[in-house]
């Protein structure tokens, strides 16, 4: 049987790809021309990171010229809220966070708007805030519930334990910056039936949201999404209330809406990755194996729930990454901060959980007179063992495996030593390679949302249209979509188009999110496709003569022995027969379960493997770096489309080294006015990686052999697994600066590990060097009476 | 009053906008929705576009620049390509025809949500029909490929998703133009002319005027009138600030303003040429400058941005300013009344204020020559590729004997304004060039201006950077230094590459 065209498995370009680079691709705001009558919106933002609104006067807006309308928590017909745990008014009477909305102004230009809200009268009372990690935790101000995950007795772990350590790290958060900034655009038919276009990665939570708000039933409410410009975790839950505003002031005016934030408007409104504090106390044994591991996280989840909760729990089931630890215990909270709601972003809390094993294993290498890459070697899950919230780790011989391919493509030993000689020579720039692996968890933690719709059509002249839940953001999810089903009807790509993501032709869908969007609708797809394949092989079957287990169908051929026939001809005859053409496609992930209370269970389908070596040269008169190579090998089972899985990896990637090394949220902490602003609000302060931070070299491998039985095709999920490779550049810019040490010297590294960051710990190292005094900030601290040998931690 | 016309891929459509409204709005009330706001400041490159601008009285340059920025009006008679104009994608009954860089970035896998695709296709079709990109053995030059592409033309476009491999190895495959390309053959004949214009509607009014005298009378009357060039400043206050000036002069193409001549004593630099223009123009003459090109913002704002811009803000973080100080460069001022050159070291008075008299401008910047032989310009950052500086250093010394004979300091991002650090000239003005000598003058250099804490970085860390640089200079320039570190120009650039490799080796 000859492969068709375009099936899975194939190198093909993204689907889009001629759309995006001729600028012909539409994205929400693209449809704002195209749609007359539009009105647009621009919030009044409040200058308080909490206040009381005394009175909020919108006269003055009408008088401006080209205003049509001020909205208020007055003209919610439904319910004042766009969250998911009833926290987040739409219009509040408090404000929580600085820049937060508490009304929109409606005008004939975005300029009438915008000049508008500029007159809206807002009176405020200002309230006392919390706004730093520090500040939540001393103020004991939570939400949500606080969890924890353990196994065996930490106690007795570290009790055991010849060497132990305790410290702390601060995690920064991170913007998520998908170049489209937060889009809708609704219009209401004649019908009353409220249409929004809206760029959401969770189009049926827009739906509920928006029916919600306007007091309507799901039914009555239509949500499409043509394609996103990235979303990166951040459109699942922000586009809900300003989808809410866009239908809510159509509703108002009887015209189309538009609500389209500039960029600032969008870095101060919307949620970000969550910063995290992680206090953390560790024991090994003698020949380097971790024997206990007790840690508190705490995240800054912002003025609101959100998905806070779930952030947290994926970063708890991650803390220990790769590794094995017999006896852990981990606890978790959210604070409450007067900030944005921090949401969902790309590895979902685990990549702030992962970072606090690898922020240990790299500070306490030094100390355990170990390399660190041995020292995580030593340390991996091996074949049989359980993760500490009770999921066997299936495939964990995958971890040596990936790790000693990516050691022997970057031949880590002979870069060793050509290091070595170079730091030897070069006093004032050094180099540092390091060794991370990642294991990731595949399925959202919450059970029920592993669930997915499709919707699949063949016409009478045998094209075919498909529909599923998810939504496209890049990933290149409709590729691989087109690709599963030319593979499972047995096609050509040519003959398969995909419809836009609605919320009437596929309902309830989860968020296209948790690197699960082909695994789900994958299946969803896959399932349709097989129902309407068995259909017409049946048909064909009796047109030949021959029993259906000898129907082929191959590249838009069915053939059956010497008996042949094209793709159309079958479907027309199915049709003159009366067969269904079309079939709407489930799927749910099988096998999971979970105690969110306890934190037990299996949630996870499999583990997404990888592991990357990153070299990096750090200058030591102002601590900027570069990356200079990093080979990746990582797992994604079969590949569905290479292509799109490299471009996964490689961005991933590269994001995380953003995240880890470059990107820095910083707010007003002091206590003048501007307490509680975003100092960081536009792309001129918030600096995302350019080419600049490309490595030098950058290769990567995909593992062979890596078929996953559980998922579509034998592939495995890829969106978020490769970020955490980015824990190799922050390690190497460990060794690096570790160089302008004495041997042995532990590096204590800010996060993000900005050239700031590490000029001050190089500083650190070449003062230890001197044998001068440092400064004691180190947070790798000794605890007294402890089992310590040999050379500690200075 | 007034209507002008602005060709756009190849149509001519009249532009009736207001002077506050900008060209990528404009494009997109079009329908021209290829081009996409990401930031609306210049610094993601999602809007750029191309513009045929002179290159010589002859011919024409295609250069791509941020649609965000300008506003529409200042193209009035000029012609815009955006990325619908390069190619056409399939559709039904047609086959697609895209552009060799469009191809290359879809085949390529150079687009992932594709929002910053038309803004990079259209970046670097302009490195593309740039016509002194030549092949050249890069083996060991990562930002430059196999066909001479320079990395940097793309330094101005940000990717969320790619993580940019696949887009650098598009730019690195793409041959040379075909002899029959549109835009290759529109660059055998002369640029569009800027006419004057003038557009007066109630809430602004935008002038083009047609020569100097006409500017500087117009200045006379309104001298709060905004002075548009590349727009790299005002098109942010108009975004971010909600900034909507009453007048707007529009002087990027006034011939008096844009004259390079270089002179046995001197350069005279025109202050509206684009830094680009002046890049181009210098070619490496002044290795300073030289240095300063690369580091400057992007190449999409480097299209657009002149020194009279830069210098004319006054902002204490302007890159230029570093080095003009430490080259002992003037400014010539005009106004009606007259002209008259004032030192740079004088001419800022504070937090963006100057001794620039209302009715006044920056007509060029003056640089003397020789320059000092021994120079660097350090500027520190987050990011290598277009970022705001924390801090910049600019070093020009000459050394006798062994000793330092003369020096001038520039720095940025340490006090109210651009600053000459003369306690550290002091302190090294008559030494021996020696560690020692350098280890307590880096004390002073630390000491000098009054740096902030802000979001770019902390005070002590930018104090640090000051003693750090000068440390930096003398270990590339070795005790030795007189005829300056071996530093191969190459691709018209500071070789970056070059200067990584040959510092601090105690030479």
């Amino acid at each position: 049987m000859s492969t068709p065209q375009g099936a899975v498995g194939l190198t093909v370009s993204h689907e889009s790809a001629d759309l995006h680079v001729t600028g012909a691709a539409l994205y929400t705001d693209d449809l704002v021309g195209r749609t007359p009558g539009a009105l647009h919106a621009w919030p009044v933002q409040a200058p308080h990171a909490h206040a009381t609104v005394t009175t909020l006067h919108t006269a003055p807006a009408l008088a401006v010229p080209g205003v049509v309308r001020v909205l208020t928590a007055a003209d919610v017909p439904g319910t004042n809220d766009s969250g998911i745990h009833h926290d987040e008014p739409l219009f509040p009477t408090e404000v929580m966070y600085h820049g937060h909305a508490v009304c929109w102004v409606l005008g004939e230009t975005l300029e009438a708007a915008r000049l508008g809200a500029e007159a809206v009268e807002v009176a405020y009372e200002p309230l006392p805030s919390v706004l730093t990690l520090t500040e939540a935790i001393a103020q004991e101000s939570f939400q949500g519930a606080h969890r924890t995950v353990a196994r065996g007795d930490a106690a007795a772990g570290l009790a055991r334990s010849a060497h132990r350590f305790s410290g702390q790290v601060e995690i920064g958060g991170q913007e998520h910056f998908y170049l489209e900034t937060q889009a809708a655009l609704a219009t209401v038919d004649e019908g009353g039936q409220v249409f929004v276009q809206s760029s959401t990665q969770h189009p049926s939570e827009t739906q509920e949201i928006v029916a919600h708000v306007l007091g309507l039933r799901s039914h009555e409410v239509t949500v499409q999404c043509l394609r996103m410009g990235g979303g990166f975790g951040g459109k699942e839950m922000q586009p809900h209330g300003l989808a809410a505003v866009a239908a809510l002031g159509s509703v108002l005016t009887g015209r189309p809406v538009r609500v389209r934030l500039t960029r600032t408007q969008d870095i101060t409104m919307t949620g970000k990755r969550h910063p995290f504090h992680a206090a953390w106390e560790v024991g090994f044994d003698d020949e380097g194996r971790l024997q206990g591991l007790r840690a508190t996280l705490t995240s800054d989840g912002g003025w609101s729930l959100d998905l806070s909760e779930a952030v947290l729990a994926r970063a708890l089931c991650h803390v220990e990454n790769a590794y094995f630890v017999p006896d852990i215990e981990v606890h978790g909270r959210v604070a409450r901060t007067h900030k944005t709601s921090q949401t969902a972003f790309r590895g979902f809390g685990g990549p702030q959980g992962m970072l606090v094993i690898e922020d240990i294993l790299g500070r306490c290498a030094p100390a355990l007179g170990l390399d660190p890459t041995e020292l995580r070697r030593r340390n991996l899950y091996q074949p049989g063992q359980s993760t500490p919230y009770g999921q066997p780790v299936r495939h964990a011989e995958r971890l040596e495996a990936v790790m000693e391919e990516v050691t022997t493509r970057a031949d880590l030993a002979t870069r060793h030593t050509q290091i070595a000689a170079h730091n030897q020579a070069h006093p004032h720039r050094k180099r540092g390679i390091a060794c991370t692996p990642v294991k990731f968890g595949i399925s959202f933690n919450l059970t029920a949302f592993n669930q997915a719709g499709a919707l699949v059509h063949v016409y009478k002249d045998g094209s075919v249209l498909i529909n599923h839940g998810g939504t496209e953001m890049g990933q290149g999810l409709h590729t691989k979509m087109r690709q599963v089903a030319a593979t499972a009807l047995g096609l050509p790509l040519s003959a398969i188009r995909l419809a836009p993501t609605r919320t009437d032709k596929v309902p309830n869908t989860s968020a296209t999110a948790a690197s699960s969007g082909s695994d789900l609708n994958g299946g969803a797809v896959k399932d349709a496709c097989e129902q309407i394949r068995e259909r017409l092989v049946t048909v064909a079957a009796k047109a030949f003569g021959t029993p259906p287990g000898e129907v082929e169908i191959s590249d838009g051929v069915v053939s059956a022995g010497e008996e042949s026939m094209p793709w159309a001809d079958l479907v027309r005859a199915a049709y003159l027969a009366r067969v269904q053409l079309f079939a709407a496609g489930y799927y749910r992930t099988e096998g999971l379960h979970w105690d969110a209370t306890r934190m037990q269970g299996e949630p996870f389908k499999y583990f997404a493997y990888g592991a990357a070596v990153s070299e990096v040269e750090v200058d030591g008169f102002t601590g900027a770096y570069q990356v200079l190579r990093t080979d990746i090998v990582h797992d994604v089972g079969d590949s569905l489309s290479p292509l799109v899985d490299l471009g996964q990896i490689e961005g991933g990637f590269v994001q995380g080294v953003g995240w880890l090394t470059l990107e820095e949220l910083r707010w007003d902490t002091s206590d003048g006015d501007g307490r509680g602003r975003l100092a960081t609000q536009a792309a001129s302060t918030y600096k995302l990686p350019s080419f600049s931070e490309l490595p030098g070299e950058l290769t990567v491998h995909l593992l062979e052999h890596a078929t996953e039985d559980g998922a579509v095709y034998g592939s495995k999920a890829v969106g978020e697994p490769p970020l955490m490779l980015a824990f190799s550049v922050r390690e190497a810019l460990r060794q690096a600066v570790a160089a302008f040490g004495p041997s042995g010297h532990v590096v204590d590294l800010g996060c993000p590990s900005t050239p700031e960051a590490v000029f001050w710990a190089v500083e650190a190292a070449r003062a230890a060097r001197a044998g001068r005094a440092t400064p004691r900030e180190y947070a790798v601290q000794v605890p007294s009476g402890s089992l310590v040998t040999g050379r500690t931690v200075d | 009053m007034g209507s002008s016309d602005i060709t756009v891929n190849g149509t001519a459509r009249p532009c009736d906008a207001s002077p506050h409204t900008s060209l990528l709005d404009w494009l997109r009330d079009q329908g021209w929705t290829g081009a996409k706001e990401g930031c609306a400041e210049g610094e993601c490159g999602a809007c750029a576009v191309l513009v045929a601008r002179p290159d010589g009285p002859e011919r024409t340059r295609w250069v791509a620049v941020n649609a965000c920025l300008p506003p529409a009006l200042a193209f009035d008679g000029q012609e815009v390509v955006t990325s619908e104009g390069l190619g056409t994608p399939p559709a039904p009954g047609r086959e697609g025809d895209l552009h060799p860089v469009q191809r290359e970035m879809a085949d390529r896998g150079g687009s992932q949500c594709g929002y910053c695709t038309p803004g990079f296709v259209c970046a670097m079709a302009a490195e593309f029909y740039r016509p002194e990109r030549t092949p050249q053995n890069s083996a060991d030059d990562h930002e430059c490929g196999p066909n001479g592409f320079d990395l940097h033309a793309l330094s101005g476009n940000l990717c969320r998703c790619t993580g940019y491999r696949p887009i650098r190895d598009a730019a690195y495959a793409l041959g040379e133009p075909d002899p029959g390309d549109p835009l290759a053959r529109r660059s055998d004949t002369p640029a569009p002319a800027a006419p004057p214009t003038r557009v007066s509607l109630a809430e602004a009014e935008f002038v083009r005027p047609a020569d100097l005298t006409e500017l500087l009378s117009l200045l006379a009357e309104s001298p709060d009138a905004v002075l548009l060039a590349g727009a790299t400043d005002a098109g942010v206050e108009r975004n971010l600030r909600h900034h909507r000036p009453p007048l707007v002069l529009a002087i990027d193409r006034v011939d008096e303003l844009r004259d390079l001549r270089v002179e046995a004593e001197s350069v005279e630099i025109g202050a509206a040429l684009t830094l680009s223009e002046i890049e181009r123009g210098l070619a490496g003459r002044v290795p300073l400058l030289e240095e300063l090109f690369p580091q400057f913002a992007s190449r999409l704002i480097r299209n657009t941005a002149t020194l009279g811009g830069n210098l004319g803000t006054g902002s204490p973080i302007g890159d230029a300013a570093p080095v003009l100080l430490a080259m002992d460069a003037s400014l010539l001022l005009a106004s009606a009344e007259g002209e008259r050159e004032v030192p740079l070291a004088d001419y800022f008075t504070g937090y963006r204020q100057s001794v620039r008299q209302p009715g006044e401008l920056i007509r060029s910047v003056r640089v003397p020559l020789p320059a000092a032989p021994d120079a660097a310009f350090y500027k520190i950052a987050k990011r290598r590729f277009d970022d705001i500086s924390s801090v910049a250093v600019a070093i020009a010394m000459r050394l006798e004997d062994g000793a330092v004979a003369a020096v001038r300091i520039g720095l940025g991002g340490v006090a109210a304004t651009p600053i000459r650090a003369t306690a550290t000239e002091e302190a090294l003005v008559g030494q021996p060039w020696t560690a020692a000598t350098v280890a307590r003058a880096a004390e002073v250099l630390a000491a000098e201006g009054t740096p902030l804490d802000d979001h770019r970085a902390s005070a002590r860390y930018r104090s640090a950077m000051l003693g750090q640089a000068l440390l930096r200079f003398h270990a590339e320039q070795g005790e030795g230094a007189g005829a300056g570190p071996a530093k191969p120009l190459q691709k018209g650039g500071f070789d970056r590459q070059n200067h990584y490799e040959n510092w601090g080796e105690g030479r």
